[in-house]
């Protein structure tokens, strides 16, 4: 007997366990994401992946797939409502696309192309944040940081380390390091550590390798990142 | 200091959920978190610093620089404000010469502001080093500001500056009829658990936090614990850890029954603990104490030692081979910690952050475990039922609410304190009972709850009308409805976790937005604008804090939408600022006031 669910009136199969997010991808249904990640526990935190379960609003990452959900997930209401939470991810922060590195690789840009943002819709905070360039291979713009864990939870679960960590309440959460100074250099981060890759937008960053790839030759330079993501994050991926 | 923070370490068995309990020691020793501290105590503890830091840094009452070694916190609920509080808060950073927010030079004393401390029937309040100052006025902060200036120790201070009074007004079903001790326990073992727990499910109980979750059913699934225990033998079922957590998190602006309850009904409340922990196979229970009821902990714990004596606690409880005992922990300021897995969070040492749900705490609770986490007036009605039996408790109220809820009530009436209330009750014999007149409507269940004006005084008490964790503040037609939204929205903002990005950014735009218009930079479109934010934080948010941010603005605006409409201008576009005045720094500079350094605003229509 297998089990199933619906999004968007679609029949979608599902393995005990899983999320909805994972019997989504492995059926080839985009949900957009920022902070998830198919190798780490999911977080559930972004908020982008919010569908509509049998009426009720659930994190697709962390809601498990059960006999008899109708999941709505591509409609006009949950697209609108997701731009707005990525325009909120935009004015929190300094998010200056033109002038960052990662521009064309990074996936909240990506994810606001593909909802349609055309601009900020909500006031700028413009907060005061630091650079950490004492890093001598890499380096953290906090300015770009929008609170994912990405790079905390691949520290911990892939590193083997715990370099990063959130502190903070409120509008003034912000990362921090673990390091007596507080700086990135005093820590055991390598640049080739998964934390030091993982960053979905330009807030980690590989020194030295700027621009190496030009832009028009970048990852969505060219795809729209629901194919991205599906590709790259398919359970088979690789395979 | 290093001797200190070992000696502390010790005493709290090198158990990193004691870190909150620890960071508070150390915070009132040296005023702050000081950074050798937190390196000398992840060692202790075998954490990373950053879980050390992130913990100072999430919760209001630890600092990593250093306040006043008197700190003094004002509180800001409404009622505080309808009290006059801003005037005295002026006045006593004057007669201190220290700024709001901000530490004297000397280091004697700072002052800043905290969410409602819970003494709203006597206010205005604050906390001096954690402990409650009740009726604040001018002569009061004279005296204050001498005590402090002559450093006098806290223990010195004359006792009535700290008096708290329960003022219970209108007892019904639980405040009448206190229980003997040990009474439930005792009715309790001899009826049998499993009898007793049809007893409760009988009398209809329902979580008295607000949500209003069916007690009997909770604790029937924590017994049964995960699924995959359900089809355990039953030994193995009964060696499962579980646990018992008595949520007295109080931090809803106007709500202070659980003050009045733990003050004057402990036993109770620990004896429905007991009997949950009896029922469920429980061996440890905690009460989480929020922050700012520290005045409550000595009493609670020669309770609690009260009970271990008279065989109510501890191993082998009245001879029945029940092992049960209950540790106190005080929280550190952070109103989401009375959500109920944030709550679990933090007792287990780390930032107040809601969990993703399933799994739910019935099943995966504190360090993973089953555990219940009721409200302290469930607890203490759970006794009664015991004693009384369900049908005692399910004769009164209504068919969906049953038995008595107890309100906090606070505003504008003559005699804010505590009333007892069978579930049904209409608003309008409420108001006459506390003495308020001239009223412009009333706020239920707090910010998180519902706003109504006074043309529906005819609605009830109840979870299927207006329901309320116990908050019920009064305003009357003297107070401005913008400044009370005003107020709680900046709450909002102020204790969300931040954790999902529609609260935390939301929380904080909502404030903006709502600024905005209050202050008159508000123009067409500005109030859709407004109730768009709201309803995208109401729909997305990760916990009920931001689901219910928004209630003030969205509950006012549903009733009085003309008040918003009104603060706006007539003209299409409004810059959201002042734009002469951002133009001030400019004209300074080139050292200009004439008349062209000056812009008009966008020309009104005429």
């Amino acid at each position: 007997m297998s089990n199933t669910i619906t999004i968007d009136g679609n029949t979608v199969p599902f393995e005990d366990g899983q999320t909805i997010m994972e019997a989504a991808t492995a059926a080839g249904v985009y949900i957009p994401h920022l902070c998830h990640h198919p190798e780490f526990t999911p977080h559930g935190s972004c908020k982008l992946c919010t569908v509509n379960v049998n009426g009720r609003n659930c994190s697709a990452c962390t809601f498990p797939a059960m006999e008899g959900q109708n999941v709505l997930n591509n409609t006009r209401e949950l697209t609108d409502d997701r731009r707005k939470i990525t325009q909120m991810l935009f004015v929190e922060g300094n998010h200056l696309c033109p002038g960052c590195e990662k521009t064309g690789n990074c996936q909240l840009q990506a994810v606001a192309y593909h909802l349609n943002m055309l601009d900020n819709h909500f006031p700028h905070f413009y907060p005061s944040r630091e650079l950490d360039a004492s890093h001598a291979e890499v380096m953290i713009d906090h300015n770009r940081c929008i609170f994912c864990t990405l790079c905390v939870r691949a520290s911990q679960q892939k590193d083997g380390k715990d370099v990063f960590a959130i502190s903070g309440r409120g509008l003034n959460k912000h990362l921090i390091i673990n390091s007596q100074s507080g700086l990135l250099k005093d820590t055991d981060l390598e640049a080739t550590d998964e934390a030091a890759h993982i960053c979905p937008t330009g807030a980690i960053l590989i020194k030295r390798t700027g621009y190496q790839v030009p832009i028009g030759e970048r990852i969505y330079d060219h795809k729209q990142i629901d194919q991205v993501s599906l590709e790259t994050e398919h359970p088979r991926h690789g395979e | 200091m290093k001797q200190f923070i070992q000696d502390l370490a010790e005493k709290n068995h090198y158990q990193a959920t004691h870190l909150l309990q620890i960071l508070r020691a150390i915070q009132s020793r040296y005023y702050y978190v000081p950074e050798d501290a937190i390196e000398q105590l992840a060692g202790l503890l075998q954490i990373p610093r950053t879980q050390i830091i992130s913990v100072v840094e999430f919760y209001s009452f630890f600092h990593l620089t250093p306040r006043g070694q008197y700190e003094l916190l004002i509180s800001d609920s409404i009622t505080d404000h309808m009290l006059g509080k801003i005037d005295l808060t002026g006045y006593l950073a004057k007669q201190l010469n220290v700024a709001v927010g901000a530490v004297r030079d000397d280091g004697l004393v700072s002052l800043d502001n905290t969410s409602c401390t819970g003494m709203c029937d006597q206010g205005p309040a604050g906390l001096i080093n954690g402990y409650p100052l009740t009726l604040l006025d001018r002569t009061r902060i004279d005296l204050i500001t001498e005590l402090i200036n002559q450093q006098k120790p806290l223990a010195e201070w004359p006792v009535e500056l700290f008096h708290v009074d329960d003022n219970i007004y209108k007892p019904d079903l639980l405040l009448q009829q206190q229980i003997d001790d040990g009474s439930a326990l005792r009715t309790a073992f001899k009826r049998g658990m499993q009898e007793t727990l049809a007893e409760i499910d009988k009398s209809g109980l329902r979580g008295r936090g607000g949500a209003g979750y069916n007690t009997a059913w909770k604790w029937h699934l924590c017994y049964e614990g995960p699924e995959e225990d359900a089809f355990c033998e039953v030994a193995t079922h009964n060696q499962q850890q579980r646990y018992v957590v008595c949520n007295a998190d109080e931090g809803e602006p106007g709500t202070f029954k659980d003050r009045v309850l733990l003050n004057s009904y402990a036993h109770q409340v620990f004896e429905g603990m007991t009997l949950c922990a009896a029922i469920i196979g429980a061996q440890q229970g905690f009460l989480y104490l929020r922050g700012e009821y520290l005045h409550l902990y000595d009493k609670l714990q020669s309770v609690l030692d009260q009970r271990r004596q008279a065989g109510l606690l501890g191993n082998n409880i009245l001879n029945e081979g029940l092992n049960f005992d209950i540790e106190i922990c005080l929280g550190a300021g952070a109103y989401i910690c009375g959500e109920e897995s944030a709550l679990i969070e933090s007792l287990e040492g780390k930032m107040g952050i809601p969990r993703n749900r399933p799994p739910y705490p019935v099943t995966q609770g504190y360090l993973g475990k089953p555990t219940v986490v009721n409200n302290v007036e469930t607890f203490m009605a759970a006794a009664s039922i015991a004693v009384n039996g369900g049908g005692w408790f399910a004769g009164v109220g209504t068919e969906k609410s049953k038995g008595t809820k107890i309100l906090s009530i606070c505003g504008d009436c003559a005699r804010p304190g505590i009333y007892e209330y069978p579930f049904g009750t209409s608003i309008q014999s409420v108001l006459n009972d506390c003495g308020a007149s001239d009223v412009l409507g009333i706020q239920i269940g707090g910010p998180s709850g519902t706003f109504i004006s006074n043309q529906e005084f005819d609605r009830k008490l109840a979870f299927e009308d207006l329901a309320t964790g116990g908050s019920f503040i009064v305003f009357n037609n003297s107070r401005n409805i913008l400044d009370i939204v005003n107020n709680f929205t900046h709450f909002f903002a102020h204790e969300s976790c931040g954790f999902c990005t529609p609260c935390r950014v939301g929380t904080a735009l909502l404030k903006k937005q709502l600024d905005k218009i209050i202050e008159g930079y508000g123009s067409a479109g500005d109030v859709v604008a407004l109730e768009e934010l709201c309803q995208l934080i109401k729909k997305h948010s990760h916990c009920g804090l931001g689901q219910t941010a928004a209630n003030p603005v969205l509950t006012t605006l549903e009733r009085y939408p003309e008040l918003y409409q009104s603060k706006l201008k007539k003209i299409s576009y409004e810059p959201g600022f002042d734009l002469d005045g951002a133009l001030e720094t400019a004209r300074r500079m080139a050292n200009r006031n004439d008349a062209g350094a000056h812009l008009t605003q966008v020309e009104e229509e005429s």
